[in-house]
């Protein structure tokens, strides 16, 4: 008798779970909207362009060639969006292992940001592999390459990958009410930060690596033995700007589903996330610094790529970093987030800088993208934002998560 | 807590698991019995341009046939359809031949930027391409000094083309096509050592034809091709800025690095973790 009462209340259960789920998949909120109107026909020209890609060769949308083998969607796509979602790594390290409870209201917010850049932007390595069947073969073992920083990188990725999901999962647990799921998963976070931090610090770094070998093809003065550490300590700002830049975005966008509480803490954030970028990018200026010295450089800055060089110093990190402090100092909010936008803009001028622009810099032939490689970049960028929005509308992560689980 | 540190260290079990990913490894053909490289001798002195080499090498791979000639003034370059090109230049010895393929280097740097061991060098010395373990990401072609690994862009199951030192026939007894099609010695194909020996002794002999530098004797920590040319070879366009270490020695210091960090920075997390948990009630101030 019970038995059966309990069998047709799982079903009704299990019933109720897929209308749940599939009354999920609709669309919440209008349609028409700039933003849909501009992106969708964008993200349809990208998968088009990604069928050409696997159909025709990397030659028929791209503009590589032998001697540039690695274009924009290495250097932009994964060099420059996983340094942007450094921010993460950062503020978990800030939540978790700092116990700055002041930050937790955005945490789910940065790493779901953080797990879907990754998702998307190293996922967009695959997009530029020309075998890419065979990319199982360092990851179940065929042969390792363990010499290879590339190797290192992408065990990293999928590593990292899976630690920002456990660490984000107690919000999907709560959207789906799972409540016992939960509380296995939220027990889980700790250790995923800690794996995680500890696998940012390495793969961040390790994106710089990568061009190590490239020693002679790298303008000497974005190349020295030193761009791991530059890489790490750039994306620690790097991911911050971002944080405040898509916070102050959200802010606007999702402002219903932010409460009362939070939407305070929110000015109060960025207040303190200005301070940190500051002082790591018054360190990071002081290392290029430096390495410049050491480097004996000073030939080169009369050059044109020498004026290029300190247009990125003093234009995108000298002065976003005086911007923070100046906004920190005077309380600004549009301060800060000026200078948050044009730090990242100096970021994708540095990882462009080593990664395209001084990458073969003497060619008579200089390698420039095609709009087929923008478009599909794009179209990279905004399936992400949309898969983010379609979250955040669903899951507690801007809102505050249901009474049920606030309970410890 | 309690629960935290259980799953804390389960963490630090796969961390352990992945602390194999930055173990550098040797130049592969060096450990175990001890077997010389084999490598090939252009001696550019003797090398009338007469591109048997060439048309041999299209040959045997099938590559499509070669309608262009060394011409002073032009550059001819390798390509996904050519592993092997000569050029010639108008220099105070006359007209002078100069070589380009892959270096077969001691320690290419191709070899260990490969993640899938797909670029691989034998332990006989060439360095192979391996198709069923490339998945084409290129950095082979990022990383090696002298631009060899060329990409088939316009394919759909694009390989890797760059010179194997005919490791096949090598394996079968043979050698080269290349070699074994040059009728004028200037090609030879031997052990590392004996090729460096011979070098020596042509430039011993002739002193006044031969430049007293062997390009790829240091060169990158060493290659398997060796050229002797009638000029420095800076003259004639090699390329010496790519100095005398090994390339891989470039991503060592790195590779080395990951198992400290490893081993270090996730008990020094959790000991902050620990140090500041009960600071939570207090407002803390910021410290970064
Ligand atoms: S020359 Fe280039 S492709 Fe040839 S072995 Fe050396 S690194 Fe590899
Ligand atoms: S393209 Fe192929 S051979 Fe070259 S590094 Fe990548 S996997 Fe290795």
């Amino acid at each position: 008798m019970n038995q059966i009462n309990l069998a047709a209340a799982n079903e009704n259960q299990a019933k109720s779970t897929w209308k749940f789920l599939l009354s999920e998949l609709k669309p919440k909120g209008k349609i028409f909207t700039p933003f849909n109107i501009i992106s969708f026909p964008i993200m349809i020209t990208g998968l088009v362009l990604i069928v050409i890609r696997f159909w025709k060769g990397l030659g028929a949308v791209t503009n590589l060639s032998q001697e540039v083998p690695w274009g924009l969607w290495i250097g932009f796509d994964v060099v420059t969006g996983v340094a942007f979602a450094g921010g993460a790594y950062v503020l978990t390290f800030m939540v978790y292992i700092l116990n700055m409870k002041k930050y937790h209201s955005i945490i789910r917010v940065t790493v779901l940001n953080g797990f879907l850049a990754y998702v998307f932007y190293a996922g967009a390595l695959l997009l530029d592999l020309g075998r890419p069947w065979n990319v199982i073969n360092p990851i179940i073992g065929n042969n390792f390459g363990t010499s290879s920083v590339l190797f290192l990188v992408a065990w990293h990725f999928l590593l990292y990958m899976i630690a920002q999901f456990i660490e984000f999962s107690p919000a999907v647990a709560e959207w789906l009410g799972a409540k016992r799921i939960r509380k296995i998963l939220s027990a889980m976070t700790l250790g995923a930060v800690i794996f995680g931090i500890t696998l940012s610090i390495l793969h961040q770094s390790g994106l710089g690596a990568l061009y190590m070998m490239a020693r002679e093809k790298i303008h000497p003065l974005w190349y020295s033995e030193f761009i791991p550490i530059l890489f790490f300590v750039s994306s620690i700002f790097a991911g911050l700007s971002m944080v405040i830049f898509e916070g102050s975005i959200s802010y606007k966008v999702f402002f219903g589903q932010i409460s009362e509480k939070n939407r305070h803490a929110h000015h109060e954030i960025i207040h303190g996330l200005s301070r940190v970028c500051a002082g790591t990018m018054f360190a990071y200026l002081f290392l290029h610094l430096l390495i410049f010295l050491h480097g004996r450089h000073w030939g080169l800055i009369n050059t044109p790529m020498g004026y290029w060089y300190l247009l990125e110093m003093f234009g995108f990190v000298l002065l976003p970093m005086l911007l923070f402090f100046y906004g920190y100092r005077v309380k600004s909010g549009l301060w800060i987030r000026i200078a948050a936008i044009l730090t990242m803009l100096g970021v994708i001028l540095n990882r462009l800088n080593v990664t395209v622009i001084g990458f073969r810099w003497d060619m008579p032939v200089r390698y420039i993208p095609t709009w087929m490689e923008v478009c599909v970049t794009l179209a990279v960028i905004f399936t992400e934002i949309w898969i983010f929005r379609w979250v955040i509308r669903r899951m507690p992560v801007l809102r505050d998560p249901p009474a049920w689980a606030k309970s410890h | 807590m309690g629960l935290d540190r259980r799953n804390f260290l389960k963490t630090m079990g796969v961390a352990g698991a992945a602390l194999a990913v930055g173990k550098p490894s040797q130049a592969a053909g060096n450990k175990g019995k001890y077997t010389e490289f084999y490598g090939i001798l252009y001696d550019s002195v003797k090398c009338i341009g007469c591109q048997n080499c060439e048309v041999a090498c299209t040959e045997t791979y099938g590559f499509p046939e070669i309608t262009d000639t060394p011409l002073v003034g032009t550059e001819r370059h390798t390509s996904e359809t050519r592993r092997t090109i000569l050029n010639v230049q108008e220099t105070s010895r006359g007209e002078v031949y100069t070589r380009e393929q892959c270096m077969h280097c001691n320690e290419p740097a191709c070899a260990a930027a490969c993640l899938t061991q797909a670029m691989y060098k034998t332990e006989e010395g060439p360095v192979i391409w391996r198709g069923d373990k490339c998945m084409g990401c290129r950095y082979c072609m990022v990383s090696c000094p002298f631009d060899v690994p060329k990409f088939e862009y316009h394919s759909s199951n694009p390989k890797i083309e760059k010179c194997t030192m005919c490791y096949e026939r090598i394996m079968e007894g043979g050698i080269p096509a290349c070699v074994e099609s040059c009728g004028f010695d200037a090609l030879l194909f031997g052990t590392r050592r004996e090729l460096l020996t011979e070098a020596r002794k042509r430039i011993c002999a002739e002193p006044t034809k031969y430049s007293d530098h062997i390009f790829g004797e240091k060169e990158a920590g060493g290659t398997g091709l060796l050229m002797l040319t009638p000029l420095r070879p800076q003259e004639l366009g090699y390329r010496t800025n790519i100095g005398n270490e090994s390339y891989p020695a470039l991503t060592k210091g790195f590779l080395f690095a990951v198992p400290s960090v490893f081993v270090l920075i996730p008990p020094l997390l959790l000991g902050i973790h620990e140090a500041t948990k009960n600071k939570g009630s207090k407002q803390e101030e910021e410290e970064v």
